[in-house]
């Protein structure tokens, strides 16, 4: 005799469930299917090709490196922006979201234009012998720029939630200001930065519109994954380009598995 | 109209809600659902208003199933626990919700819907709030404004879960008096579920008292409080006094002690529980013969009345009584003192051979006989 | 006590001292990686004059890729809007089986890669798909045209929503919804009159960030569209179009036209978080 008091159960249930079939569970099929269909050996020879295998490394490698970064940068513009107040806090608060609203397309562009050798920043670092533009540092600089909001607003909210009284105790049982932070608020913020750290992580090995302007796509060089399967979908060679796909929906489960136990992890100490 | 809970039952994932719960309520009754949390009043109350339903049992209304009848064409009054008003309507607003809602033919007109909104604010004293919101106001006036809003649609039966519940305590007792009054004028059917026992024998006509998703007792508060049905009832209810006992060839056997009572003939032998509450202990400076001996260990005054614990040998326990504060001082009741202790009478439950938990079949209460020169003063 | 003065009065100053190089260093990168860039569309954009950038903006194929986005926009938006109502009242008002998954498969297009989101949709559609041979049958052209567009620009907008109202909704709870079912309210009317006010702000907020994915995508965009100038362009795909064709000034005129949208949403977004931050409330994490 179990109902339901509010009505549209039903059809609100219904409506999401064919919703999500339709757009994204039948399409995802498609792929694993195409995918299935290769068979394992065949999926093995396609995704260890030289090609394919430079760009997974640099896919990878590039995003591990831009959110270690991230993760540090974003530690620090946190801290500043919920601890400290100076003029135009807000502006600069509200500037953090800009890589989540500027269309990438139009953030690859800028960034090439930035470091390319006579841009802004390209011409102050070519006397030095640092190219950046269309070369793999140049994807690590894209990178850092798509994932730089996740850790940030990961830590947000937790630092702000922090009481100022765990500190005080700290301070009142003889703690210096950094034996207060690397022992007491430290612990408390690294599941958030964590969580943060794994989100722009998996931004990043996705990331395709900011990454090919600056990356120049030198095969074997510059040439990122995504990449890789547009490159294939051009020459018509679908089943490669599925293989690939199917690496990368993999990776991003994976990373998404991550993300929901570090998430899990960092609800510890949140019943208080 | 008459409402009957036939063997109700809800079980949620792993706790019994609801087990076999029974009760009839008279029209115009006042009845209050008193219990700690998780017994299961709550879900009662929502199965009345329709909120949720039972795996088993029925809910009749003057003859008709209501369990058939969908909330929201039950046209009961419901307040919840946190008023639940709609925080972007006014309170007018939030108070002719009920009547806007209703299908074409049966919604009165906009100056009727203002009309009986006005008179209702009146009613419950909001006359001039009408068009503030629920954040501007109190948490008594938001109470009375879900009050008016359950109202507005005239139900027969009105429900309030925990209605005083977020008050201040001076706010309470003024606000359930004035409901006490409002239910009467308007010859309402009220339920209300609250865990606060001088709430519910202070407002209602009758008082079912519930534990783990059952019902220990239904009765007036009197009833309740005198003559409780169940050990929860007593440890729930009041302040009492429990004692191991042993009922052995008619008589009673507390620690040192045996008393005599003719409600003990016809239990057979065997080991009870006893209950007795602090003023139903008597107190005599004077050794006697008859009654524990006590050592009075400290006595708390608490406006007029005093608090006494007195540690008996005899029963390995401390016991607490309780009498007059101006009594107390007239007797000059000190710490320390020898007494001895008279329960006046007891309310004994044999415990199952078998379960070892008491028998409230077998409920007794017992006058202990003490000879015409031992009888202790008291009061 | 008086010579411990001095010392305490140089601890505060070097306190002071590490505040202010925390806040600089802070700033410093903010203006680097996310200023500069932003400074740089409209510089470049104007770099040739206004002229140039005028004639760019209102060049044909950059009004039809203007109206190509806007279509797009339109059609994905309200029907994203829609579903993420749906899913919230369904996920937030009742207890079912299997809730948690369905929660991972609604965040899912947040994580899958923008490449390969277009993917699916030509595996599944295109000449080689799954309903490739049926389409081509009865000529119907999805991939490689503005259906495909739509789709994909649906499947990487689909959470927006849904992620906004689940958290808030949750928060808020179904006490006023059953109130008002007590009162009698009908499933519309309990809709319509309580719950879509108490999420107005929230739904906006969904909404706006819905708006701004849907018109700057590009990667998954970019897989189903064929690139065919005029007719399966979006404006982020123009940008890339005339920047290969080394017509620096003209994508950056047309980026800057994304860029504003940018600016636009990003000051709407603060704002709604600045007027109606409660009602927004129950937002933890506003990771996307």
């Amino acid at each position: 005799m179990a109902r339901r008091v509010l009505p549209g159960f039903g059809l609100s249930l219904g409506f999401v469930l064919t919703w999500l079939g339709l757009i994204v569970l039948l399409p995802l099929a498609a792929l694993a299917l195409k995918a299935s269909g290769i068979g394992f050996g065949g999926l093995w020879t396609m995704v260890t090709t030289p090609a394919v295998l430079a760009a997974l490394k640099l896919s990878f490698g590039a995003a591990v490196l831009s959110a270690v970064i991230n993760a540090i940068a974003g530690l620090l513009v946190a801290w500043v922006l919920v601890r400290y107040s100076f003029p135009g806090r807000r502006f600069f608060d509200a500037l953090v979201d800009l890589p989540f609203a500027l269309p990438t397309a139009v953030a690859g562009i800028a960034l090439t234009a930035l470091y390319a050798p006579k841009g802004w920043i390209g011409a102050l670092l070519a006397p030095l012998g640092i190219k950046v533009a269309f070369t793999p540092l140049g994807v690590l600089i894209a990178m850092v720029f798509v994932g730089f909001p996740f850790v940030v607003r990961t830590l947000q909210p937790v630092l702000e939630s922090l009481d100022r009284d765990i500190e005080e105790a700290a301070t009142s049982l003889g703690a210096s200001r950094w034996q207060t932070f690397t022992r007491v608020l430290f612990p408390l913020l690294l599941p958030a930065l964590l969580t943060g750290f794994a989100l722009a992580l998996a931004r990043a090995v996705g990331e395709y519109g900011s990454v090919i302007f600056i990356a120049g796509n030198i095969p074997m060089k510059s040439e990122i994954l995504p990449l890789v399967i547009v490159k294939q979908l051009e020459q018509f060679k679908y089943a490669d380009a599925a293989a690939v796909g199917i690496v990368m929906l993999a990776l991003s489960f994976l990373l998404l598995l991550a993300i929901s136990l570090l998430q899990r992890w960092s609800r510890r100490w949140a019943e208080r | 109209m008459t409402l009957a809970i036939n063997r109700l039952s809800r079980r949620f994932a792993d706790f019994r809600a609801l087990d076999d719960v029974s009760l009839s309520i008279a029209p115009g009754e006042f009845i209050a659902l008193l219990g700690p949390s998780g017994s299961g009043k709550t879900t009662l109350l929502r199965i009345l208003a329709g909120l949720d339903f039972p795996d088993a049992g029925a809910l009749d209304q003057d003859g008709r199933d209501l369990l058939r009848v969908s909330a929201r064409d039950r046209g009961v009054g419901l307040v919840f626990q946190h008023y639940a008003l709609f925080r972007h309507m006014t309170v007018f607003e939030n108070v002719a919700f009920g009547l806007r809602v209703r299908k074409r033919a049966r919604r009165p007109s906009k100056a009727e819907i203002a009309d009986r909104v006005d008179k209702l604010l009146k009613r419950v004293q909001l006359d001039g709030m009408a068009q503030r919101y629920p954040s501007q106001l109190s948490g008594g006036q938001r109470q009375r404004v879900a009050l008016a809003r359950a109202l507005a649609i005239e139900p027969e039966l009105l429900l309030l879960d925990e209605p005083f519940g977020a008050l201040d305590a001076q706010v309470r007792v003024a606000l359930r008096r004035w409901l006490r009054h409002l239910h009467e004028e308007m010859g309402l059917t009220t339920v209300f579920v609250t865990h606060d026992q001088e709430e519910a024998l202070e407002l209602a006509d009758r008082v079912v008292v519930m534990n783990r998703g059952r019902i220990e007792q239904v009765g007036t508060p009197d009833e309740i409080y005198q003559q409780p049905a169940t050990p929860f009832v007593f440890e729930f209810i009041g302040k009492s006094n429990k004692v191991p006992v042993r009922i052995h060839g008619g008589r009673l056997q507390a620690g040192d002690q045996r008393f005599e009572a003719d409600a003990l003939e016809g239990l057979a032998d065997g080991s009870a529980v006893a209950y007795v509450r602090p003023e139903h202990l008597a107190l005599s400076t004077t050794p006697l013969e008859n009654g524990w001996k006590a050592t009075l260990r400290h006595v708390y005054l608490s406006g007029s009345v005093a608090h006494l614990e007195l540690e008996v040998p005899g029963l390995g326990q401390t016991l607490e009584a309780e009498l007059g504060g101006e009594e107390a001082q007239r007797r000059s009741l000190q710490s320390g003192m020898h007494v001895t202790v008279q329960p006046r009478h007891l309310t004994v439950f044999p415990l199952d051979g078998k379960s070892g938990e008491p028998d409230l079949a077998r409920r007794r209460v017992v006058h202990p006989r003490y000879g015409q020169a031992a009888l202790a003063r008291w009061r | 006590m008086e010579a411990a003065l001095p010392l305490q009065r140089s601890r505060f100053t070097a306190r002071r001292l590490v505040h202010a190089l925390l806040i600089l260093a802070a700033l410093a990168f903010l203006a680097v990686f996310l200023l500069l860039p932003l400074a740089a569309v409209f510089v470049e954009a104007l770099r040739k004059g206004l002229g140039t950038y005028v004639a760019a903006v209102v060049h044909p194929e950059a009004i039809a890729a203007i109206k190509l986005t806007l279509l797009v926009a339109a059609i994905a938006v309200p029907l994203n809007t829609v579903f993420g109502v749906a899913a919230a009242w369904a996920m937030t008002r009742f207890d079912f089986r299997g809730k948690a998954v369905l929660g991972a498969i609604i965040d899912l297009p947040f994580s899958v890669s923008p490449v390969v989101s277009g993917l699916i949709y030509v595996l599944l559609f295109g000449a080689q798909g799954w309903f490739g041979p049926w389409l081509q049958e009865h000529d119907i052209k999805l991939i490689f045209a503005v259906p495909g567009l739509v789709l994909a620009t649906i499947f990487v907008t689909l959470p927006f929503v849904a992620r906004e109202l689940i958290p808030l909704m949750q928060s808020q709870g179904s006490d006023e919804e059953e109130a008002a079912r007590v009162l009698g309210a009908s499933g519309w009317q309990i809709f319509f009159r309580v719950t879509l006010p108490n999420i107005r702000w929230a739904l906006l907020y969904g909404v706006l960030l819905c708006n701004a994915r849907a018109m700057g995508e590009f990667g998954a965009v970019s897989v189903v569209s064929g690139h065919i100038r005029g007719l399966t362009n979006t404006l982020p795909l123009h940008v890339e179009i005339l920047y290969n064709d080394y017509n620096y000034a003209g994508a950056f005129a047309v980026a800057s036209l994304l860029a504003f949208l940018a600016l636009v949403t990003l000051g709407l977004k603060t704002f709604l978080e600045w007027r109606y931050g409660t009602e927004l409330a129950a937002r933890a994490g506003r990771g996307h």
